[in-house]
């Protein structure tokens, strides 16, 4: 067992644990915060194995960008900040069960197909740069590369009419596009944040918005 | 270090020098300091003035859009890398180059759908 194999056997134990963690926590932003150390120790499995561009696409897209979008779902939500009791599931034994199952028919593919198929990592160092994978990306995989284009395409337009009620024009303005916060709302900072809030307290005058503006003030 | 592994045996080192440095730094505070903590020394400061309510607060919708956009952006821009690697080399010309720009085309679609639903307002 050389370095690399204890490296990455560590790194796979890493992703494996902060991978349950994430759905055994009981802190909602705890869990998107695990998401990150899983996502991260995939990246460094990938350069082990000398895959050094996917690695930092792994890093760029993954923990920098799905993990904030993740963030902004939890922000989104009425979810609480800390400890919640109630995010158990009743579908805990089945969610475990197909979680299993579909793990067991992953790992069985995997090695039975590849069980013999050994290619010693220091022959493939300098394989994984975006060369190779620019070449076999336009060369092969063309069409799945066009496609993904298209599913950027639908979600963009998906969450555009999604979030933008105003634009999509189904059900009542007000209520969906501006939802009451449940304790005070943010103190926005920025000039854009500002004028949204000013927006805002256009729409619903209340008197947590002017508690809020007074202090904003007193802050400026 | 020299290799493959020995370069980022490197980057290794150096986060762990950076984490000691930190680490250090926070413990060597913690050693040196007197602790004598009060209800009002312990509530978060806020400019001097009491902190109202709790640090929660539910953001809207309409921001989703921005974070989605910058995801599209990163999807969008970790292509192009691989693609100027390979667009000018032999066997692949101006195919490689047309097929690049029917993968920005379709993004730039929705992008000018969000620039006509006035989503890019900030701008």
């Amino acid at each position: 067992m050389t370095a690399a194999d204890l490296v990455i056997v560590l790194l796979g134990v890493v992703a494996v644990g902060a991978g349950v963690l994430v759905v055994a926590t009981r802190q909602l932003v705890h869990a998107a915060l695990w998401l990150v150390v899983s996502f991260g120790a995939l990246a460094g499995s990938y350069l082990v194995l000398t895959a050094e561009f996917v690695a930092w696409v792994q890093v760029l897209i993954y923990v920098g960008a799905v993990v904030v979008l993740l963030l902004f779902g939890i922000m989104l939500t009425r979810a609480p900040i800390g400890r919640s009791e109630d995010l158990d599931s009743g579908n805990r034994i089945v969610a475990l069960v197909v979680a299993v199952a579909t793990a067991g028919v992953l790992v069985t593919t995997l090695v039975r197909g590849f069980r013999s198929a050994y290619v010693p990592i220091k022959d493939r160092v300098g394989s994984g740069s975006s060369h190779t994978l620019g070449g076999s990306l336009f060369q092969t995989w063309v069409l799945p590369f066009e496609a993904l284009s298209v599913l950027l395409l639908a979600a963009l337009i998906g969450a555009i009419v999604l979030s933008r009620t105003d634009i999509g024009g189904a059900g009542p303005e007000p209520e969906e596009e501006e939802p009451e916060p449940r304790r005070r709302p943010a103190a926005p900072r920025g000039t854009v944040a500002r004028r949204l809030g000013t927006a805002r307290r256009r729409a619903t005058p209340d008197d947590e918005d002017t508690i809020v503006l007074s202090r904003v003030d007193e802050e400026i | 270090m020299h290799g493959y592994y020995g370069t980022y045996l490197t980057v290794v080192v150096l986060f762990a020098i950076g984490a000691a440095i930190v680490g250090g730094a926070f413990l060597a505070n913690r050693a040196l300091r007197p602790h004598r903590p009060t209800p009002e020394k312990l509530t978060t400061y806020e400019c001097g003035v009491d902190p109202v309510g709790e640090g929660w607060a539910q953001s809207y919708v309409r921001y989703y859009v921005f974070a989605y956009l910058y995801v599209v952006f990163a999807v969008d821009a970790v292509f192009l890398f691989p693609w100027a690697t390979v667009f000018s080399a032999k066997g692949y010309g101006y195919v490689t180059l047309g097929e690049m720009f029917v993968f920005l085309a379709f993004i730039a679609a929705g992008l000018a759908y969000a620039w006509k639903k006035g989503v890019l307002g900030w701008v």
